[in-house]
C-alpha cells in the first residue's frame, strides 16, 4: 500500500483538476488520477478546442463578408485539415498547463484506470501495473459521454459524436444534427458556417430548449436566414448507413414520415455519467438515473466518498463542475480540522450557460416562463442590439438583453442573452446575482460607453419603463 | 406642537414624486383621514391622508412640483395639543423602510433630526447585508441587527432574512399570489396624557417579538382545546426516575416530560405536525419541539429537535444547555430557529390556564398551566388529584377541530400514563 492521501480525485477535467489544486492550497496532501488526457474532456474534447474551431469559422464569417465593412477578400477558402490542427494544438497547450499547474502545485498526478475498491481505497489500473492508493476522502469527478440511440450508434464514419465532429474525416456536405441543446447548435453552426448544407432536428417544440422561449425564437430565425433547416417538434426515427451517406427517416411536426439523404449525421442528444464499473455500487453509493446523488457540498451518501461535475446531477458544464471541486475541497479540509474556510453551497439559480453558436446565447437564472412558474409577480426589461452604437459600429445589430425581475422585491431573476459577445457580458448579471442585487444598484451602476454592455443596463431601465434608447 | 408633513412613498420603490394637487390652503383645520393632496408616481395618481390633526401653518412645497423626494417636508401643521412637550415619535421602519400605503409616511414631532439612511445597529458595527437581503427585510419590518448572517464572511442574504420571516422558498410561498402583506410594526404617535415617563427604544428582539406575534393574531385563525390532566402518575414516574439518575447529577422537570409527551403526541396525531404554507401544506416527519423560555427583556424559544425520538434524560440535558446559554444570549441561530410546534409553561407561575399565540410558521402552541391539588371524580367519588389543565391553540388553516382534539387526547393519555412515553 502506497503513502495514504488526504484526498485523491478520480478524473482530471475541470472539476477534478480545480478540486485538486483548492486542495493542495489547503494544505491537504493530494492525487489525482487520469486515465486518458489531463483536463478531461473540457480541455482535450469539449469546451476548448470547439471554441478554437468556431473562432475559425467566425473569422470565415467575416471574410465572406469583408465588402460589409469596406474591405474585400478574394479566393477565400476554409482549410478544414488546418482549422482542426489549430483546434488541436490549443487544446494540447492548454493540456501541458494542466501538467504544470499540478506540479507547481505538488498534486500526485497517477495516470490510469481507477477504481474505488473499498472505503478509502482506490486501485489504479496503468500501463505499468495496478497500483493502490490510500485516501481519507476521494472525489468522483469522472464527468459524463455523450449518449447514444440505439438506432443511431456513432462510427465515426458517417455518424458522429462530438467527439468525431471535432476531428471530421472530412468536410460534409450535407449535415444532420440531431437534438438542439448546446453541443448540436454549435456543431450546427460551425458546419453552416463552413458551408455545410445543415439540418437541425430538435423533438420539442423549439431550438435551445432551456434557454428562454424569447432567445429560442430569435435563434431559429437567425439560423433559417443564415441558410439552416430547423425541424422542431420533429424526431429521427432510423438512420441507414450506406457507402455515398446517411438515409434518415424524419418524423415531421405533422406526424408523417419522410425520407432524407445526408452526407453525415452527428448525434447531439444528451449525455449519460461515467459512473459504471469504478466500484460505486458495491460501495453503497446512491445514484439517480447514473447521476450520483450528493448533497449541496458534493458529499454521497457514503462517508469520504464526493463527487461533483457531470456525474453528479445537472447542469452538465465546465464552470458548475470547477465550483463544485471548489466547494467540496474546502468541505473536505473542514472535516479534516481546517477551521479558516468556510464553504459555501453552490446556490444554482446563479450558474450562467453559454452557447457558442453564431449569434451567441448566454443566460442566467429563471426564464421569464419558470419565473411566472415559480409564483413571481415579473417585470420584464428587454433592449435590442439595434438600439446600441458599439453594436451598430461592430456591424453586429441582431440580437436582445432580456432581465426577468421580481416585482414585489425587485430581485434579478434571471437574464437571456443573444447577440454578439454575451458570453463575455453575462458575467456582469452573475455577479449582480451573486451579491443579490435588486434593479436599484444595477440602475445606479455606470456601464462604459460604447460598449456592448451598455445594453445590460438599457434593459434593467427597460424593465422599469426607464430605457434610455429605445 | 408643529407637525412636519412629509412626502410620502407610496409604493416600495418609490424615490420620488411629483406633488400635483394641493387640495388644502394655509390656515385650513385638517382632521384625521381628509385628503391632503395629490401625489403623482410613475405609475399613479394616489391621494395622501392626513393622520394628525391641526391647522395647515404652510404648505412648503408648491403645486406641480416635479421630482420631490420620498421624505421631503412639504407642509406644515400646528397640532392641537400645542405647549405639551412630546416624547420623540417611535422610530418607524426608517427611512430605508416606506411603509406601504395606505399608511402615509411617518410624521415627526419636534424638527425631526435625517433618518439616517441605514438604522444604526446599537453596537454601532456596519451591516452587512445584500442589496436584496435589505430590501425584503425593510418590506416586511425586519431588524438586520437581529439577523445571522449565512454568506461569506457572515453576510446577510435573501435566505436568512427569509428563515427569520418564516418565508418557505420562494417556490413554496409564492404560488397563488400568496401576497405576503408586510407586517411592518404600525407608525403610532405615543399618547402620554400628561402621565410621567420615560420613553425606551424598543430592542430588536422587542419589535421582532411585536410583529410577530401581531402576524400570528392578524392572519391565523386560531382556536383553542383545553383538557385538564391528571399529574399524579407523571409525578411519581419523575420521582423514580430522579431517585434512579441522581448518582448521574440528572434532574428531570416536569416540562422535560412534558416536551417529550408533546412531541410523541405529534407523532401519534401527524395532522396536528404541520404547517401552513400558502398553496400547500408541509407535513413533518419529524417533531421538534420550540420552548420557550423567559430571558431579560424578552423571550425566546430554543429548539429540542426530533424530541420523540430522544431520551427524557437526553432533552432534560439538552434543555438546560439551552435555557442556560439562551438566558446567557449564546444560543446560534440554528438553536432558536425552526421547530414544528411550541410548548409553553406557566405553571411555575401557579396560572390555571392560557391560550398561547402560535409562533408562526408553526400551526400549534401548547400551553401548560399549574399542577394543582384540585377536587376530581375518579371512579365516581370525589377525591383530590393533582391537575393541570393544557390548552392547545391550532392553526385553523391547516388543522381540523377534530384533529386537534386528537391531540389533546393523546397528551392527556400520555401524561396520565407516562410509561407509554418512555417507551
Amino acid at each position: 500500500m502506497a503513502e495514504p492521501y488526504d484526498l485523491v480525485v478520480l478524473g482530471s477535467g475541470p472539476g477534478g483538476y480545480v478540486a485538486a489544486i483548492r486542495a493542495a492550497q489547503l494544505g491537504l496532501k493530494t492525487a489525482i488520477v487520469e486515465r486518458e488526457k489531463l483536463g478531461g474532456i473540457c480541455l482535450n474534447w469539449g469546451c476548448i478546442p470547439t471554441k478554437a474551431l468556431l473562432r475559425s469559422a467566425e473569422i470565415f464569417h467575416y471574410m465572406n463578408h469583408a465588402a460589409d465593412y469596406g474591405l474585400a477578400a478574394k479566393q477565400i477558402s476554409a482549410d478544414l485539415d488546418a482549422i482542426v490542427k489549430r483546434s488541436r494544438g490549443v487544446a494540447s497547450q492548454l493540456n501541458a498547463g494542466i501538467a504544470h499547474l499540478m506540479k507547481k502545485h505538488r498534486v500526485a498526478v497517477h495516470m490510469g484506470e481507477g477504481r474505488l475498491s473499498a472505503p478509502g481505497t482506490l486501485e489504479v489500473k496503468g500501463e505499468k501495473g495496478t497500483e493502490a492508493l490510500s485516501a481519507r476522502h476521494i472525489i468522483v469527478a469522472t464527468g459524463a459521454r455523450a449518449r447514444e440511440l440505439p438506432f443511431a450508434k456513432a462510427d465515426g464514419k458517417r455518424i458522429w459524436t462530438y467527439r468525431h465532429a471535432m476531428t471530421p474525416p472530412e468536410m460534409p456536405t450535407k449535415l444532420l444534427v440531431m437534438g438542439s441543446g448546446a453541443i448540436g447548435i454549435e456543431f450546427a453552426s460551425f458546419y453552416n458556417d463552413l458551408g455545410a448544407e445543415v439540418t437541425v432536428v430538435e423533438m420539442l417544440d423549439r431550438i435551445v430548449p432551456v434557454e428562454d422561449a424569447d432567445v429560442s425564437a430569435f435563434l431559429e430565425k437567425a439560423l433559417a436566414k443564415q441558410g439552416m433547416t430547423i425541424l422542431t417538434g420533429a424526431g429521427v426515427e432510423g438512420l441507414e448507413v450506406s457507402a455515398s451517406g446517411v438515409k434518415a427517416r424524419i418524423k415531421g411536426k405533422d406526424g408523417k414520415v419522410g425520407a432524407q439523404e445526408f452526407s453525415h449525421v452527428i448525434s447531439a442528444v444528451g449525455i449519460v455519467p461515467n459512473t459504471e464499473d469504478i466500484g460505486l455500487e458495491s460501495l453503497g453509493v446512491a445514484m439517480d438515473r447514473g447521476f450520483i446523488k450528493i448533497d449541496p457540498f458534493g458529499r454521497s451518501v457514503v462517508k469520504g466518498v464526493w463527487a461533483i461535475g457531470d456525474c453528479t446531477p445537472g447542469p452538465w458544464l465546465a464552470h458548475k463542475a470547477s465550483h463544485e471541486g471548489v466547494t467540496a475541497a474546502e468541505a473536505i479540509a473542514q472535516e479534516l480540522g481546517n477551521k479558516d474556510v468556510h464553504p459555501h453551497p453552490l446556490d444554482r439559480r446563479n450558474i450562467p450557460g453559454c452557447t457558442y453558436c453564431h449569434p451567441q446565447i448566454a443566460s442566467v437564472g429563471l426564464t421569464e416562463a419558470k419565473a411566472r412558474e415559480a409564483g413571481y409577480e415579473v417585470k420584464i426589461g428587454n433592449f435590442p442590439f439595434i438600439g446600441n452604437g458599439k453594436a451598430i459600429a461592430l456591424g453586429e445589430a441582431d440580437g436582445f438583453v432580456k432581465t426577468v425581475f421580481d416585482a414585489k422585491t425587485g430581485e434579478l431573476l434571471g437574464a437571456h442573452m443573444i447577440g454578439a459577445e454575451v458570453t463575455e457580458l453575462i458575467q456582469g448579471y452573475v455577479v449582480g446575482k451573486q451579491l443579490e442585487t435588486t434593479e436599484a444598484e444595477l440602475m445606479q451602476a455606470v456601464f462604459p460607453h460604447p460598449t456592448l454592455s451598455e445594453m445590460m443596463h438599457e434593459s434593467v431601465l427597460a424593465a422599469y419603463g426607464r430605457a434610455l434608447h429605445i | 406642537m408643529t407637525v412636519e408633513i412629509k412626502m410620502p412613498a407610496l409604493s416600495p420603490t418609490m424615490e420620488e414624486g411629483t406633488l400635483a394637487k394641493w387640495l388644502v390652503k394655509e390656515g385650513d383645520e385638517v382632521r384625521s383621514g381628509d385628503i391632503l393632496a395629490e401625489i403623482e408616481t410613475d405609475k399613479a395618481t394616489m391621494e395622501f391622508e392626513a393622520v394628525d390633526e391641526g391647522r395647515i401653518t404652510s404648505l412648503v412645497i408648491p403645486a406641480g412640483t416635479e421630482g420631490v423626494k420620498v421624505g421631503a417636508v412639504i407642509a406644515t401643521l400646528a397640532g392641537e395639543d400645542e405647549g405639551a412637550s412630546a416624547p420623540p415619535a417611535l422610530p418607524a421602519a426608517k427611512a430605508e423602510a416606506p411603509a406601504p400605503s395606505p399608511a402615509p409616511a411617518p410624521t415627526a414631532s419636534e424638527p425631526a433630526p435625517a433618518a439616517p439612511a441605514m438604522p444604526a445597529p446599537s453596537s454601532g458595527e456596519r451591516i452587512i447585508a445584500s442589496p436584496l437581503a435589505k430590501r425584503i427585510a425593510a418590506g416586511r419590518g425586519i431588524d438586520l441587527t437581529a439577523v445571522a448572517g449565512s454568506g461569506p464572511n457572515g453576510r446577510i442574504v435573501k435566505a436568512d432574512v427569509e428563515a427569520l420571516a418564516g418565508i418557505a422558498p420562494a417556490t413554496a410561498s409564492m404560488g397563488a399570489g400568496a401576497a405576503a402583506p408586510s407586517i411592518a410594526p404600525p407608525a403610532m404617535q405615543p399618547q402620554d396624557f400628561g402621565i410621567p415617563h420615560v420613553a425606551e427604544k424598543l430592542s430588536s428582539m422587542r419589535r421582532t417579538i411585536a410583529w410577530r406575534l401581531t402576524e400570528s393574531k392578524q392572519q391565523v385563525p386560531h382556536i383553542y382545546l383545553t383538557v385538564d390532566v391528571r399529574l399524579d402518575a407523571l409525578l411519581a414516574l419523575r420521582g423514580e426516575i430522579n431517585a434512579a439518575l441522581e448518582p448521574q447529577g440528572i434532574k428531570l422537570s416536569i416540562n422535560d416530560l412534558l416536551i417529550k409527551a408533546l412531541a410523541k403526541s405529534l407523532e401519534a396525531v401527524p395532522e396536528c405536525n404541520v404547517q401552513f404554507a400558502g398553496d400547500q401544506l408541509l407535513k413533518f416527519a419529524r417533531a421538534d419541539i420550540a420552548v420557550a423560555v423567559s430571558i431579560p427583556n424578552g423571550l425566546i424559544t430554543p429548539i429540542v429537535a426530533d424530541a420523540g425520538a430522544k431520551s427524557v434524560s437526553s432533552i432534560s440535558k439538552e434543555m438546560a444547555d439551552l435555557a442556560a446559554r439562551a438566558k446567557e444570549g449564546k444560543l446560534a441561530p440554528h438553536e432558536y430557529q425552526g421547530g414544528t410546534a411550541s410548548l409553553s409553561n406557566m405553571g411555575m407561575f401557579a396560572i390555571k390556564q392560557f391560550d398561547a399565540v402560535i409562533n408562526p410558521p408553526q400551526a400549534m402552541i401548547m400551553a401548560v398551566g399549574a399542577g394543582e391539588r384540585r377536587p376530581f371524580v375518579i371512579d365516581d367519588a370525589l377525591a383530590v388529584a393533582t391537575v393541570m389543565s393544557a390548552t392547545g391553540s391550532f392553526d385553523h388553516r391547516a388543522i381540523d377541530g377534530v384533529d386537534g382534539a386528537r391531540l389533546m387526547q393523546a397528551f392527556r393519555q400520555l401524561v396520565e400514563n407516562p410509561l407509554g412515553m418512555l417507551a
